[in-house]
């Protein structure tokens, strides 16, 4: 029997340190050859480890949420033959060697009940980790119980309860002092207690236990990993590093959307529906021709601004495990058609982790998109290193004037983000006003 | 240096410090805890029980003198009568001894690791114990996540009269080896007292001084009353008002509330004017804790102001009694082990071991009234109480004070011979929220002394049967 060690694989340029996202395995579980041992997590991609070999994990490399080192050991098996790694350095090296952002000891713990958490679910690539429980576990039910006649004592009275009520409140986390009396001298006993409990879970409570008003003291940790510890430092680092200003414009899209239901009606069955954001899509890729210094990377630390003729448009769509910004490249090559079909088919990869790494990086500019839900106004964080990012709000029905009659349009407000290191607010407006102009003339999105 | 790391390390191994470890051990936590001396601290071996020996020897000495003047009313006749102090003090070394012993077994049963060494803090989570010299054994080193102090208190002591010589404090008086022929006694507080009293009876001619207008100014006034009586009876010299200015050659200087100075003659002279929270000598200063005065300030749950730094006992303040520091021991243990608990007790019992005795639960009526609670009182006295007659001590009374609106029994005093007791029904009955209505229609045995306790409930109710 030999040792065959796993390392972290190098997954990418300039990619240091890898996140550990999920264990597919345990020690002590017999594995096949391409049998998933592990998700990892690079900057945006999730990452799925096989194994090389067949054999019998003898230990992992680290805690759910860790990040290790490229290279650092990730997996420990025991495999029939040689092995990959000699005898005596398998002794040698200690098993957590690649650990080069070993957690203090002090966080460990949580680290390993997370651990816990998913090993029993056998989780999706990037699913939330389970918010540890704290919730005081309910007392044995007991019916809700009429209080009438039962009251809150006085203020600063205190409240009167035998020492085994007092204990017993304390094990639910019930605070006497909320709890009527019901017995002599307001007296709090169990059925008192057993009366509030129930009325704080939702059952009928009557009287001066009124749930609706009741205190609530509960407070429930969550570990911030993986995907959503992603997200986190790159809201932090675009909004301490980009001193970014919002200019909102309202578009009149009644046009667009009499021509979007036409080209649904008749080419829908073919080619497929087209919703809007293919053709405000349109409508980037043909301002950026006036505007190519929106589509740009602006490396703040070497002092260069990239700008790039491609329009890789990134696209931020919401995932049950956060934020996904997955990438439409060369946008500038699709017809509204095509570009459809790429969003389409990049949000289902996004949304069920199985996006590579390519897809989700690379963009030069970013569309948000909230749908119904949009709102009027947003102030969209750009996606670092970009320099602009293009928001969408709700289309409303509103009354505007035209030719000095009030007529009913359809109306929508784009609200956008720019880098104010590198885009002036004049070449800002200026860009939102070529997109405006051809969403409001739509014919131009195809002519041009 | 040997390095032992642990769970809970408790510093003191008293009634807070033991009963600590027991239930910490019983909870599995693991549990390492330092005694410099004995298990039991001051309340097994120098304090409660040790004294409580030596005033029961007393009261059976002091009734075969009454025997022998041929004054008992009972007919009992003894020819001679004496006392051999050094078997006395024997004896009661063998209680403390298997007391002592009884809690080390306890510990260890529990899976507690006790230290024999003085115990110095470093810092929050770090501990170094000094073995005792010549025992052999290496210092060693405790790393803990929970660091629990339960150091205890020490007798205080008058700076113009330091302990040494004839001066003693409490510790010495209990290891006497020969009744002193004169004690002058510094301090009319409870310990002073209940030891002035015992060596009365065992022979000694015993001043009490006291600066205060009465003895035992903890307590009030209606209670003391009998107390005073029988010091008087057994012909204890009691000096109020007045001021010791210390020693001079083998007298006492005394000065009284008129600026008479006197002299009082003195083979030893006990000082028993309080006891004072342990905190120095063993590097609590290291930690800079929060102070209440000169004790360690604690929240509800015995947290210091540093973080898993744990203080309880009488290292905390007054009520500097045992059973306070076990229940915050018991406490303390449970919330590590993750349990809700909190020191909320409605009621700390306290007794007074003197002639007779004294005890008190909850609220007195002066303190009710200061609350700003209307309530009321009552009183039974022991001279209508069958069972008193018959041991003969009908001194002393039984008394209640409850809520006047819906009769909840906030407090219960009691004095009289045996009284000590009724601790527990006193206790409980504010514990669990008990009206006058509660104790007045629960069947109490007769005959015995809490008879009187159902009666002054009742006669609180306006109809007391027996008066």
């Amino acid at each position: 029997m030999g040792i065959h060690v796993i390392k972290m694989p190098d997954l990418g340029e300039g990619i240091a340190e890898v996140e550990v996202v999920a264990w597919h395995v345990q020690p002590g579980d017999t594995v096949r050859e391409d049998q998933v041992l592990a998700d990892v997590m690079t900057d945006k991609a999730t990452v799925e480890i096989p194994s090389p070999v067949a054999g019998t994990i003898t230990s992992l490399g680290g805690a759910i949420g860790q990040s290790l080192a490229v290279g650092a050991e990730l997996i420990r098996l025991e495999v029939a033959g040689a092995g990959n790694i000699s005898a005596d350095k398998a002794r040698k090296e200690p098993v957590q060697s690649g650990a080069a952002t070993a957690p203090a000891e002090e966080v460990a713990e949580p680290q390993l009940e997370a651990v816990a958490a998913h090993a029993s679910a056998a989780p999706a690539p990037a699913q939330a980790p389970a918010a540890a429980p704290v919730k005081p576990a309910p007392a044995k039910s007991a019916p809700a119980r009429a209080t009438s006649g039962a009251q809150l004592r006085a203020d600063g009275e205190k409240p009167l309860a035998p020492p085994a009520v007092r204990q017993r409140a304390w094990d639910l986390g019930v605070e006497l002092q909320f709890v009527p009396g019901s017995g002599p001298a307001g007296r709090i006993t169990h059925a008192d207690l057993d009366a509030h409990v129930a009325g704080r879970r939702g059952g009928a409570a009557g009287g001066a236990m009124d749930e609706r008003y009741a205190e609530q003291h509960g407070e429930h940790a969550t570990q911030i990993i993986g995907l959503r510890r992603k997200i986190a430092e790159k809201m932090q680092e675009a909004k301490r590093n980009i001193p970014h200003f919002t200019y909102v414009e309202e578009v009149d899209v009644t046009e667009l959307e009499a021509l979007r239901l036409q080209l649904n009606a008749r080419y829908g069955k073919e080619r497929g529906k087209l919703t809007l954001l293919p053709l405000l899509m349109r409508a980037v890729v043909l301002a950026l021709r006036s505007y190519p210094m929106m589509s740009a990377r602006y490396d703040d630390e070497a002092n260069t601004l990239t700008t790039y003729d491609a329009a890789h448009i990134g696209i931020a769509a919401q995932t049950e495990s956060g934020l996904m910004v997955p990438v439409v490249r060369h946008a500038e090559s699709r017809d509204p058609w095509s570009s459809a079909a790429e969003i389409a088919r990049l949000a289902e990869a996004a949304r069920s982790g199985k996006a590579t790494r390519d897809e989700l990086t690379g963009s030069t500019i970013t569309i948000t998109s909230l749908g119904a839900l949009g709102g009027i106004v947003t102030t969209p964080v750009i996606n670092r290193p970009e320099v602009a990012i293009v928001g969408v709000n709700r289309i409303v029905d509103r009354p505007v004037i035209r030719d000095g009659a009030m007529v009913a349009r359809k109306m929508m407000n784009l609200s956008s983000s720019f880098d104010h290191r590198v885009i002036d607010g004049m070449v800002a407006a200026q860009f939102v006003q070529s997109i405006r102009g051809y969403l409001e003339f739509p014919a131009t999105l195809f002519v041009e | 240096m040997e390095t032992i790391n642990t769970t809970l390390l408790i510093i003191g191994g008293g009634p807070a410090g033991y009963v600590a470890g027991i239930r910490a051990g019983q909870l599995g936590i693991p549990t390492v805890l330092v005694e410099g001396a004995q298990p039991g601290g001051t309340c097994l071996n120098i304090g409660c029980i040790p004294s409580k020996a030596l005033i029961h020897a007393a009261d059976e000495y002091a009734k075969t003198v009454h025997y022998a003047a041929q004054t008992s009313p009972l007919g009992i006749r003894v020819d001679a009568t004496s006392i051999d102090l050094e078997k006395t003090v024997a004896w009661k070394d063998g209680i403390v001894k298997r007391l002592t012993g009884g809690v080390g077994a306890l510990l260890k049963k529990q899976g507690v690791r006790v230290i024999r060494g003085w115990a110095r803090v470093l810092d929050g989570k770090t501990v170094e114990v000094q073995p005792h010299e010549g025992s052999g054994q290496e210092p060693v080193r405790i790393r803990c996540e929970h660091l629990l102090l339960a150091s205890g208190s020490h007798a205080v002591e008058l700076p113009f009269m330091p302990f040494g010589g004839p001066v003693i404090s409490s510790t010495e008086a209990l290891s006497l080896r020969e009744v002193p022929r004169r004690m002058v006694v510094v301090g009319a507080g409870y310990i002073g007292l209940e030891l002035g009293t015992a060596f009365r009876k065992l022979g000694s001619q015993v001043t009490v001084v006291e600066a205060a207008e009465r003895i035992l100014p903890a307590y009030d006034a209606d209670l003391v009353k009998p107390v005073a009586s029988s010091l008087e009876r057994l012909g204890v010299d009691v000096r109020l008002a007045t001021s010791v200015l210390g020693m001079e050659g083998e007298r006492v200087k005394v000065r009284d509330a008129s600026g008479v100075e006197a002299y009082l003659e003195a083979d030893r002279v006990l000082v028993a004017v309080g006891r004072k929270p342990a905190t120095t000598g063993w590097g609590l200063e290291h930690l800079m804790l929060d102070m209440n005065g000169r004790a360690v300030k604690v929240d509800e749950q015995c947290r210091t102001s540093m973080r898993n730094v744990w203080a309880i006992g009488d290292l905390t303040g007054e009520p500097m009694l045992a059973h306070r520091a076990m229940a915050q021991g018991e406490m303390v243990a449970e919330i590590i082990a993750g349990k809700r608990r909190w020191f909320h007790p409605a009621a700390i019992p306290a007794v007074c071991y003197t002639d007779p005795e004294i005890v008190v639960a909850g609220m007195s009526p002066s303190e009710a009234a200061e609350a700003g609670i209307d309530a009321i009182s009552a009183s039974f006295p022991f001279s209508a109480n069958g069972r008193a007659m018959t041991i003969e001590s009908t001194d002393g009374f039984v008394r209640v004070v409850a809520r006047k609106d819906n009769h909840l029994i906030l407090g219960w005093q009691a004095v009289g011979v045996g009284v000590a007791e009724l601790a527990a029904g006193f206790t409980q009955s504010i514990e669990l929220g008990a009206q006058l209505e509660d104790v007045a229609r629960t069947i109490h045995a007769h005959p015995t002394l809490g008879e009187a306790v159902q009666e002054a409930a009742l006669r609180a109710l306006g109809h007391a049967l027996h008066i």
